[in-house]
């Protein structure tokens, strides 16, 4: 009995766990990056005595490197090498592969009914399985190191249902700007959001991923939506794992949010906070300096695809840069596969090597002082990234992608062929 | 005597210490450029035991434990909100960072007044008004973890986290 957070806690301890009650639980993994894992390692080491001096166990201890990657500065380097000695000495092996949340799944360390815990506020984005999951800061994660174990306070749970079909042009990047807009920057801290509704039931898990990575864009602990068969067709090939297929049953919401999704339209976040929201539309003539496509938001293959699509044998306006990052490697070498990696560069983008990019301001197309980008990202904030009198906007792949055409915010529903409108299809078709 | 440094809704870890500056576990260099995007003088003129206040949502954003430990690399004494972000409040209790919540001391606080916080007993004196606040009390596990002085401290003791 309960919500879907109730429900895999109660599952995790045994018995009935309540919404408020203050928990200690065993994690299924812990996640840290090149930023987040010295000082990690610096809360871990202080608790030597208490654990030997080993990780609670090394196969479900996962450090990431994505932030910096390859490292842009000497600090960066030395950082880096010291993390690499640290798992070396503990047998945790470093992935090198994309971003934190996309390769934490892509390598089945995701599941239905996990309560997983980073080092980086997106760790939200794992609710899109069906897991617990939530961000929090190095000592916390030092300590899920060293013991295995965290604790939380069970939050209470807002449901969001979402319904209606996704007009011609609007994506789940659209719909989360709109939810985030309704809900406000601070509505959700300190409880779990839910999704639910038609439209989620519809969505692919590329898309859910989106949804539930900006949960804490409202000060969301998690996000989540139940696992389904559409779930369980992702992680097919991904685990040999069991995992239990929970549900919310006869939960009691904090709160209901509906949405009809029929109605929006592509939608923007203008600076400084993510609530700052209106439609492509309504926003007036807005010139770019540089978009970015990527992010552990929209670097996904989908993403990429409806991009490319728009950006097919044309090139980006000479007074516009453009920065393609693919999430991952398996979505990099499924883009070049599919030739849209080849698009981007013919068309004039800078493609990078997966991870975040410029996404925090530190290298692959930082901002100088007055200028102005529209990215895929999650967050707007001031000098996130570069110069903090750069101004960042935040739009979907395909405005993005209309955007670099015309060197100003541009409604891609001029640009879109409608036939690639629902660029899914053919993801879940090219899907092994 | 304590300075109140007065700040808005929504500061995020990005305005507390840019990304740009983080990649360090150096304290001294995150001290220098605590708040420099909102606040440019903070980082020179902030003196140890000063307080910071704030509106809602204070340390929303990144999960950076940079944030916390730049403020309390700086000598913040305490930092008191309206309300907190939720990982930035439990990464300021992990490191032995005081947070408290009191709605009422922020909102008769203009910024730049004389302040003395008694934090075993959560009370408020805004000295230049002469005016008391008593802050929320804490969750009795959180008051736990602030008592052993942040969370490693508190798992020594216990020997382990229970």
């Amino acid at each position: 009995m309960g919500t879907l957070t109730e429900e895999i806690f109660s599952n995790k301890l045994g018995r009935t766990v309540e919404q408020g009650e203050t928990v200690v639980v065993e994690v299924d993994r812990v996640m840290s990056h090149d930023t987040t894992t010295p000082l990690a390692i610096k809360a871990f080491r202080e608790l030597a005595q208490q654990n030997n001096g080993r990780v609670f166990d090394p196969n479900r201890s996962h450090i990431v490197f994505d932030h910096i990657i390859p490292a842009a500065t000497i600090a960066a380097a030395t950082l880096q090498r010291d993390i690499r000695t640290f798992a070396q000495e503990q047998d945790i092996t470093i992935l090198q592969e994309g971003i934190c949340h996309q390769v934490m799944p892509e390598r089945g360390y995701v599941l239905p009914g996990d309560i997983i815990v980073g080092a980086d506020s997106h760790s939200c984005t794992y609710g899109a399985l069906g897991a617990f999951a939530t961000g929090m800061g190095s000592t916390d994660i030092g300590v899920a190191y060293a013991t295995g174990r965290t604790w939380f306070r069970v939050p209470p749970t807002i449901n969001i249902r979402i319904n209606g079909t996704l007009p011609f042009g609007v994506y789940a990047k659209d719909v989360t700007f709109e939810i985030v807009r309704m809900i406000g920057v601070d509505g959700a801290n300190y409880r779990a959001i839910e999704y639910t509704g038609d439209l989620v039931e519809q969505m692919s898990v590329s898309e859910r991923f989106t949804l539930c990575n900006m949960a804490i864009e409202m000060g969301g602990k998690a996000g989540l939506v139940a696992p389904d068969a559409t779930t369980r067709a992702w992680l097919c090939g991904r685990t040999e794992r069991d995992y239990p297929m929970l549900a919310s049953n006869n939960p009691k919401y904090e709160r209901v949010v509906e949405i009809d999704a029929s109605l929006l339209q592509p939608m923007i976040a203008c600076p400084p906070d993510v609530n700052n929201v209106t439609s492509v539309e309504e926003l007036g003539h807005v010139s770019i300096d540089q978009v970015f496509l990527g992010t552990c938001t929209n670097g996904r293959l989908d993403d990429l695809e409806i991009a490319a699509h728009i950006l097919q044998g044309k090139k980006i306006h000479p007074q516009t840069r453009m920065v393609v990052i693919p999430a991952s490697r398996e979505v990099y070498l499924e883009a070049m596969r599919l030739g849209y990696l080849e698009t981007f560069v013919q068309a004039g983008a800078s493609v990078g090597t997966p991870g975040c990019g410029p996404c925090i301001g530190r290298h692959f197309g930082v901002l100088a002082p007055g200028e102005r980008a529209l990215t895929t990202m999650n967050r707007n904030f001031t000098g996130r990234m570069g110069d903090p009198t750069a101004e960042i906007y935040l739009g979907s792949p395909a405005t993005i992608a209309a955007t670099a055409l015309t060197g100003h915010i541009t409604d891609p529903r001029h640009f879109i062929i409608k036939n690639h409108d629902r660029a899914r299809s053919t993801i879940e078709r090219n899907k092994k | 005597m304590s300075l109140i440094w007065m700040l808005g809704d929504n500061v995020n870890t990005d305005v507390i210490i840019p990304g740009r500056y983080n990649v360090t576990t150096d304290r001294s260099q995150l001290a220098r450029y605590c708040l420099c995007e909102v606040m440019p003088e903070f980082a020179q003129q902030v003196k140890g035991g000063d307080v910071v206040m704030a509106g809602h949502n204070f340390g929303c954003g990144s999960s950076r434990e940079h944030a916390p430990a730049a403020l309390q690399a700086c000598g913040i004494q305490v930092v008191i909100a309206r309300s907190f972000a939720r990982i930035f409040y439990r990464n300021a209790v992990n490191i032995g960072l005081p947070v408290l919540v009191c709605e009422e001391a922020v909102l008769a606080s203009a910024g730049g007044e004389q302040v003395e916080v008694d934090l075993a007993n959560g009370t408020i004196r805004n000295v230049t008004t002469n005016q008391t606040f008593q802050a929320e009390p804490l969750n009795p596990f959180v008051a736990r973890i602030v008592a052993a002085g942040g969370i490693i401290n508190y798992i020594r003791q216990e020997g382990t986290l229970r």
